[in-house]
């Protein structure tokens, strides 16, 4: 969409000496990108139809988003070329993440086999004589 | 603390060039020295904004895995009535408006104003034409009382979404009269497709897999919304030329917004539309 | 501003600021409604909050009343719910949550850092007006028809009752936004506007405990905005995710309350920590003890917050595993708390105390929050727990640590930065008088509460037996008193401000940069661009004047 200019040719990311700030993405790039989550989102709908069974195709369809995930963040969110900071501070909140639901699923599938007695307890009275 | 002797005539030099740098550049904030340290502070604070984005919407991934894993049934039966078709439709849709934010930034960096309306208008229109799919199941839904908790009514005309039938085959003659013929619907529970009979009643508490998904695809489609009034308010200063290699912030910042919607989407869609 | 000066010019600072300061600079009400300055926000967010504070304590004076009789004594039972529930609600969103880091923080921050303002001070006004527009709606339920839920909102009473629990709820939705803006602004201003010479290992420890509250503010209130924003979506179409009848899981909203709820406690106490912090080594005229381990223990507790929030669910459902791996950690959380405590009385060792009001507020901190926090360990074990749990033994915890620990220290650094921030030395005499009646009124209410937690007594009832009465009677006694010694404080600091501004620069001899600048502050904060280079806590330089009733550096008088 537009020539590049001498501001690529900078490169580094922080002040060039012109002032200008960070550094901008190739079109090459952009579009390169682009592509491959266009391919691997029509690979994800692909695997999902060949009957892998619940475990597998959950696996499988998490790990193409983590790919997708990661191209996104990496080149569209920059991350690849921008301070360190910014990336332990968003990889971060995964870990608060992971906690909350590892946790949560820890408690629940423990209190589970109670609940279900219960609800079985609870319809073998109800459809009782 | 502080050192007032010959030292802090440095300091005058650090103010002498900031008044410099103020001087020149409109945008720059009185709070700040330089526009570089403008551009990182807003950065850094945009991605705190973007953890905590990933936190709100952690309650609701928390929800669909122990409500999934505990309960899978519910969420088999349940994604049968969501149209793969669409919903790949709306994930390339986001791909292609993460593509047109990132060609925005670019186009802010390099003062290419045209191109970077262009580009956030392409991206304004991906965004409404996911909103106006994203009604469109939603009016499905309605119509097939396929709503959460008490208002969960299926009625028969679930035994009439084409994405059922291409999953388990058309459903045996006189099932989708009214009333339904007793020989169809014998004929019905006798076939067994992909482990379950074909009239696949309703497990207990299949409501909930409903409820998951409007919570979080509703969450996630006010997040468009939220994006769509921030890249009208971002043309607006672009339509006024504001943007160069000194300051594009505002752009990065609603782009770096932009792809986490996206990076939600590209979860949500196989975890709700993609279950085995 | 940009011209070379001599030591001979800048000897002595005179304080400019009873003449032209950021309260003068700008006259009239827009001026305020739309002002950038983070002082300004500052007071705002102070009338707020001291206002907030105002009615939650009306509210627990009417409960107090309420509970001198068994039975009916001046509302019915259905109103008692309404008011505890209120008085929660108003007292942790509106006042403790917000309290140091908004009313006090706002202000003192950037002046620690040697900065101009915050790092998004729009954002910082829009957190105010966030806080003003969940004030509004908690309103709204209090005229409509106040919640009854207990401010903790538990399924399946929260998503059947008829009250107005939608715009409780909402309220606490928008200023938990509030919260988080305030929490991520201070995040990216100590780390992008920190002076030159400013370390990190020469921060005061009041940006450490602010710090360390951003980030379980930024981490933590996401997952309470989305768990509230559940409910009112479960209670409006009934979606049943939380509602058992519908299919729902209770514990499950009890999770996702509690995985915010607690790190918020310590969103409450971690600042009061950082004002404590810096109170005690100027009026012990003595550098603190251990800094380092200070404040890395603020961050410890920060990151260990995250992980215990299962010790208000022992007997909720919750498995037996998660709650021993919960109560195993909280009593890991209570030695970071323990070594503050160690090194704040280390630092007092050998030191020459002065006990000025800020200075008597601290050691009453030091005595209530440990008596808070170590009856803390009877609940997080499971075994005492089960005896203790939704007893008055838990209401007497949290209220010694919240009340006796975060609203202590906030008074206290009220009246520490008072003078800096207005400019006005505020009443020694009705500051210290306040300050005993808040000690005795705090004893006397709660710890009676203790004794009758262990013995039995429910909390959130409306009726008891006849043998806690004198119980009942003795904390509402205490009340009156807690009451009444926060009454004439606020009163008297209030009338301060009627008076001429004539506070030095530095009445306690403080060394971190706030002192530096006149008192109040001119709006643009400093004249030159501080630049650090000793820590925060040595006071060799600064000696006492008589005649300007503060503190000056001896290395700035002329002829030195």
């Amino acid at each position: 969409m537009a020539q590049e200019t001498k501001q690529d040719a900078h490169g580094a990311h922080g002040a060039a000496h012109d002032g200008a700030i960070g550094h901008a993405l190739s079109p090459a790039l952009l579009i390169g990108i682009w592509l491959g989550l266009m391919v691997f989102t029509g690979l994800t709908v692909f695997m999902s139809q060949q009957g892998l069974g619940p475990q597998a195709s959950f696996i499988v369809a998490m790990v193409i988003a983590t790919i997708k995930a990661g191209l996104v963040m990496s080149v569209f969110m920059h991350l690849w070329w921008d301070k360190r900071m910014n990336l332990f501070v968003f990889l971060g909140s995964f870990l608060f993440v992971m906690l909350f639901i590892g946790m949560l699923l820890t408690d629940k599938s423990e209190y589970k086999p109670d609940i279900d007695r219960k609800t079985a307890d609870d319809l073998a009275k109800s459809t009782a004589p | 603390m502080t050192d007032t002797t010959a030292d802090s005539v440095t300091g005058h030099g650090h103010g002498d060039h900031g008044d410099a740098a103020h001087a020149h550049n409109p945008f720059l904030a009185h709070h700040f020295d330089t526009p570089l340290q403008q551009f990182e502070a807003g950065k850094f604070g945009i991605w705190l904004f973007l953890v905590t984005e990933i936190l709100f919407f952690s309650g609701l991934f928390c929800a669909y895995t122990v409500y999934r894993t505990l309960d899978p049934d519910v969420f088999e039966w349940g994604h049968y009535f969501l149209d793969t078709k669409l919903g790949a439709l709306n994930t390339s849709v986001l791909i292609f408006s993460s593509l047109t934010a990132a060609w925005a930034v670019r186009n802010a960096q390099l003062s290419q104003h045209r191109a970077l309306c262009v580009n956030i208008v392409l991206t304004l229109l991906c965004a409404a034409t996911f909103m106006c799919v994203k009604y469109e199941e939603y009016s499905h839904k309605f119509h097939a009382g396929l709503l959460p908790g008490k208002h969960f009514q299926p009625n028969e005309d679930v035994w009439e979404q084409p994405a059922y039938w291409k999953k388990n085959g058309p459903p045996p003659d006189g099932l989708l009269d009214d009333p339904p013929k007793k020989e169809a619907i014998e004929k019905a529970d006798k076939i067994i497709t992909r482990g379950h009979p074909y009239r696949f009643q309703p497990p207990p508490n299949a409501a909930r897999f409903f409820g998951i998904y409007f919570c979080m695809t509703g969450l996630h489609g006010i997040h468009v919304l939220a994006g769509m009034i921030i890249w009208i308010w971002m043309l607006t200063k672009a339509a006024r030329k504001q943007f160069g290699p000194t300051y594009y912030g505002p752009v990065d910042y609603a782009a770096l917004y932009w792809h986490l919607v996206d990076l939600i989407w590209i979860y949500l869609f196989p975890l709700l539309y993609l279950i085995d | 501003m940009a011209s070379t000066t001599t030591t001979a010019d800048v000897a002595v600072p005179a304080n400019k600021g009873a003449d032209d300061n950021y309260l003068t600079h700008d006259k009239g009400i827009a001026s305020w409604l739309l002002t950038l300055d983070h002082k300004r926000i500052s007071v705002m967010y102070f009338i707020c909050v001291i206002s907030a504070f105002a009615l939650g304590g009306t509210f627990a004076l009417l409960i107090r009343t309420e509970l001198l009789t068994p039975g009916r004594t001046i509302v019915d039972a259905d109103t008692y719910n309404q008011l505890f529930t209120l008085h929660g609600a108003v007292m942790v969103f509106l006042v403790i949550i917000p309290g140091i880091p908004a009313a006090i923080g706002n202000f003192v921050l950037p002046l620690h850092l040697g900065a101009k303002d915050v790092a998004f001070p729009k954002l910082n006004l829009m957190s105010w007006y966030m806080w003003v527009a969940g004030a509004c709606f908690m309103l709204t339920s209090l005229i409509v028809s106040a919640a009854d839920t207990g401010w903790t909102f538990y399924t399946p009473y929260s998503t059947t009752t008829l009250t107005a629990v939608i715009p409780a709820l909402t309220g606490a939705f928008i200023l938990g936004f509030s919260s988080i803006f305030t929490g991520l602004n201070f995040i990216v201003t100590i780390h992008k506007m920190r002076a030159p010479g400013l370390t990190w290992f020469r921060l005061p420890l009041f940006v450490w405990g602010l710090y360390s509250t951003a980030i379980m503010q930024v981490l933590a209130t996401p997952v309470l905005g989305i768990t509230l924003l559940m409910l009112i979506v479960e209670r409006a179409f009934g979606i049943g995710i939380f509602d058992p009848a519908l299919g729902g899981d209770p514990v499950l909203f009890q999770h996702f309350f509690w995985f915010y709820s607690h790190p918020a406690v310590y969103i409450m106490i971690v600042p009061a920590f950082g004002v404590i912090s810096e109170i005690i080594p100027v009026f012990s005229r003595k550098r603190l003890f251990g800094y380092s381990f200070i404040a890395l223990s603020s961050v410890a507790i920060a990151i260990l917050s995250f992980l215990v929030w299962g010790h208000h669910m022992f007997v909720s459902g919750q498995s037996v595993l998660a709650g021993s791996i919960f109560s195993a950690i909280t009593f890991l959380i209570a030695i970071p708390t323990a070594i503050k405590v160690l090194n704040w009385i280390s630092t007092m060792y050998k030191g020459a105390i002065h006990l000025d009001t800020p200075m008597l507020y601290a050691l009453m901190f030091l005595w209530v929050f440990t008596i808070g926090g170590v009856t803390g360990l009877f609940l997080s074990t499971m075994a005492t727990d089960v005896h203790l749990t939704d007893t008055y033994f838990v209401v007497a915890h949290f209220h010694y640590v919240m009340m006796g620990g975060a609203i202590t220290a906030f008074f206290g650094g009220v009246h520490y930065w008072w003078p800096k921030i207005f400019g006005r030395m505020y009443n020694e005499k009705t500051g210290q008088l306040g300050s005993v009646l808040v000690f005795i009124g705090l004893n006397l209410t709660f710890f009676p509460q203790f004794i009758m937690g262990s013995r039995g007594m429910p909390r959130r009832y409306y009726n008891y037996i006849p043998e806690f009465q004198p119980f009942h009677v003795a904390s509402s006694i205490g009340a009156y008193i807690l009451g009444f010694g926060f009454l004439i404080t606020t009163v008297s600091l209030i009338k301060t401000l009627f008076k001429k501004a004539d506070a030095p620069m530095n009445p306690w001899g403080s060394n971190t940069l706030e002192w530096t600048i006149s008192s109040p502050p001119p709006y643009y904060n400093f004249d030159k661009v501080p630049h650090v280079t000793e820590g925060p806590y040595e006071y060799e330089d600064w000696e006492y004047n008589e005649k300007i009733g503060g503190y000056e550096r001896k290395s700035l008088k002329a002829g030195t």
